[in-house]
């Protein structure tokens, strides 16, 4: 009786102990979390601040210059020094869909054709070179590409083409070759991914290699297909330096794909350092971000579509 | 036609156009290292540019680009690390976690050029950094975390179940397992990973120009103060990066062998992102001996 009294006592007290000083491994669980949770909140209140700011300058423009909203989408003319400055986007917005258009159109077929190389055709070639190909093209940096078009692939089309070489059709080549890692990856996973009864049920079926590939192959991971296409576009939307390096810039929408052209990021790295902040040339080229920046959110949700389907 | 001759035509433009990629990249890689390796000299990787004479170098850059990396990483890793950790181990499945996988997905797709106008405007401006270093580590740190957040992420996905569940029933914390155990075996695909991004970095240069600025203030190699203005370990100096320089020499170079100087930087830049692609490999593999006794 007495002994049991005692032992409760002790036990009570120790409980009591361990209350008093949180225990250790409840601490650093508690340090680790904590940690964790506000480099998440870093990047939550990140993006939150970019589209804040980008969207409070863009939109000045509408609200404190009074450029009306259809003008700067809709107008054809850029020239902001002019007596009566003219702030019309849409020579940009055309260039910049252009170009990406023209990359995906150039750069699809030619993932597509690497990715089935390599899952279809001869995976353990594929693997050994083409991959790691694919991979360093997706490291070479973007300026180097532009240094390339500008002493390659400009003065190539010069010699083909009539005029100058620069324009829409030499940023759309350098752009379809820094898009085509992305299509290739996203494609050749897709493909890979692909259960195994599906091709060998059309083998056995006596179907030829190609008549596989083009008829159940490419139909079943043709979502995926198309995500990775969308993603090539998005990231050749954005790209800034090496596209300005070939285009010309010259803010009008040209007749021919090979007369000078601009895009939206080519025009803002142009004339960004040059403008006095808070002028209404200034909040313009804000706007011209604000574009791309919701064009990405567009991209992103494009994506998100397609991924949705393919899970269906 | 019938469909054998359908087959062999097919799978010949399918090979065709594969040899055709591989030709196009060692064009390419052929193009910028004969043009650019013969420029290359000690002389050329260490003497200051020149603005209207021949002969300049890109010592400064080349320093700048370096530096400028070495600080992203410092602020990168442990806060891609962190978001990392969480997104994989602490994350609950719901409505709240796929918002901020949205948000890292979104963050990893906004074109370099807009997060350089964001550190233009908060970075340079509203917190009045300038245009130096700094604000450049912190444009390229918006630029990297995602991409550090999704390595850890895939990384710690990879580690078997069994080892997680192993370390938890011996009683420890979950915090613990993740630093003790399961990092260590994540170690070799995040190295690997790192390296692979800061390549990506080292040839940024879209996010650089409004942020850690288009010039390099004359540079004292002998004054090792951080905080003197001619100092180059100074981090609140402006600094043009290798990338930048190549862009800001196509489109406004004066010197007469621009095109050379050019070439030159090109090589180095495209030299080093192949180091960084072979490095990241090697020492991911070593890593992963050391780590787990495999042969």
């Amino acid at each position: 009786m007495e002994q049991s009294a005692v032992d409760n006592k002790k036990r009570s007290h120790s409980g009591r102990s361990t209350r008093a000083i949180v225990k250790p491994h409840v601490m650093e669980e508690w340090v680790g979390k904590v940690y964790t949770t506000l480099c998440i909140l870093v990047l939550v209140i990140t993006i939150g601040a970019i589209v804040y700011f980008v969207s409070s300058r863009g939109l000045a423009t509408f609200f404190v210059d009074g450029v009306s909203l259809s003008g700067l989408l809709g107008g054809l003319k850029w020239d902001p020094e002019a007596d009566i400055p003219l702030y019309g986007a849409l020579p940009f917005i055309f260039g910049s869909f252009s170009t990406s258009l023209l990359a995906a159109l150039l750069a699809a077929p030619l993932s597509l054709c690497a990715a089935v190389f390599m899952t279809q055709i001869m995976p353990g070639f594929g693997k050994r070179v083409l991959q790691p190909v694919i991979e360093l093209l997706a490291g070479i940096p973007s300026v180097v590409f532009g240094f390339i078009g500008l002493s390659v692939v400009v003065p190539a089309l010069r010699a083909i083409f009539p005029g100058q070489g620069i324009g829409i059709a030499a940023g759309a080549i350098v752009l379809s070759l820094m898009i085509l890692p992305t299509i290739t990856t996203i494609a050749t996973d897709a493909l890979a991914a692909l259960p195994r009864g599906l091709k060998e049920g059309s083998f056995a079926l006596g179907a030829t290699r190609w008549q596989t590939i083009y008829r159940i192959v490419i139909p079943t991971t043709l979502p995926s297909l198309l995500t990775g296409v969308v993603l090539g576009m998005s990231r050749a939307f954005g790209e800034a330096l090496a596209v300005q390096m070939v285009i010309g810039n010259s803010p009008h929408i040209p007749h021919s794909l090979f007369e000078s052209a601009s895009t939206l990021t080519s025009a803002i790295t142009l004339s960004m350092g040059n403008t006095v902040m808070g002028s209404t040339h200034n909040n313009a080229l804000w706007s011209l971000a604000l574009i791309l920046l919701s064009m990405t959110f567009v991209f992103v949700f494009v994506v998100r579509f397609l991924e949705r389907r393919n899970n269906r | 036609m019938n469909a054998k001759s359908a087959d062999r035509i097919a799978t010949a433009v399918i090979i065709g156009v594969a040899s055709l990629i591989v030709l196009i990249l060692a064009g390419m890689l052929g193009f910028i290292l004969v043009r650019g390796v013969s420029h290359i000299s000690f002389d050329f990787l260490t003497s200051a540019p020149q603005t209207i004479k021949a002969g300049g170098g890109i010592g400064p850059q080349l320093f700048n680009s370096i530096f400028l990396l070495l600080l992203t990483l410092i602020i990168t890793i442990p806060l891609g690390l962190g978001a990392g950790i969480y997104m994989s181990e602490y994350a609950k499945p719901g409505r709240l976690t796929d918002s901020i996988r949205l948000v890292v997905e979104v963050l990893s797709s906004f074109p370099s050029i807009v997060v350089g106008l964001f550190g233009l405007l908060v970075i340079v401006n509203v917190f009045g950094f300038g245009f130096s270093l700094f604000s450049g580590a912190l444009a390229l740190t918006v630029f990297n975390l995602p991409l550090m957040v999704r390595i850890t992420e895939q990384s710690l996905k990879g580690v078997p179940r069994e080892q997680k569940e192993a370390s938890l029933a011996l009683g420890l914390s979950r915090w613990k397992t993740i630093t003790s155990v399961m990092l260590p075996i994540a170690t070799p695909t995040i190295v690997t990973g790192t390296i692979l991004a800061a390549g990506r970095v080292f040839g940024e240069a879209a996010a650089l120009l409004f942020t850690a600025g288009m010039s390099s203030p004359r540079l004292d190699f002998s004054n090792w103060n951080p905080l003197s203005p001619t100092s180059p370990l100074n981090p609140f100096r402006p600094a043009e990066t290798l990338a930048v320089h190549i862009w800001k020499i196509n489109s406004e170079g004066l010197a007469p062998d621009a095109a050379e100087i050019a070439a030159g930087a090109s090589a180095v830049l495209v030299l080093t992102v192949l180091i960084f692609n072979f490095g990241a490999r090697w020492f991911g593999r070593y890593l992963h001996r050391r780590f787990t006794a495999t042969k």
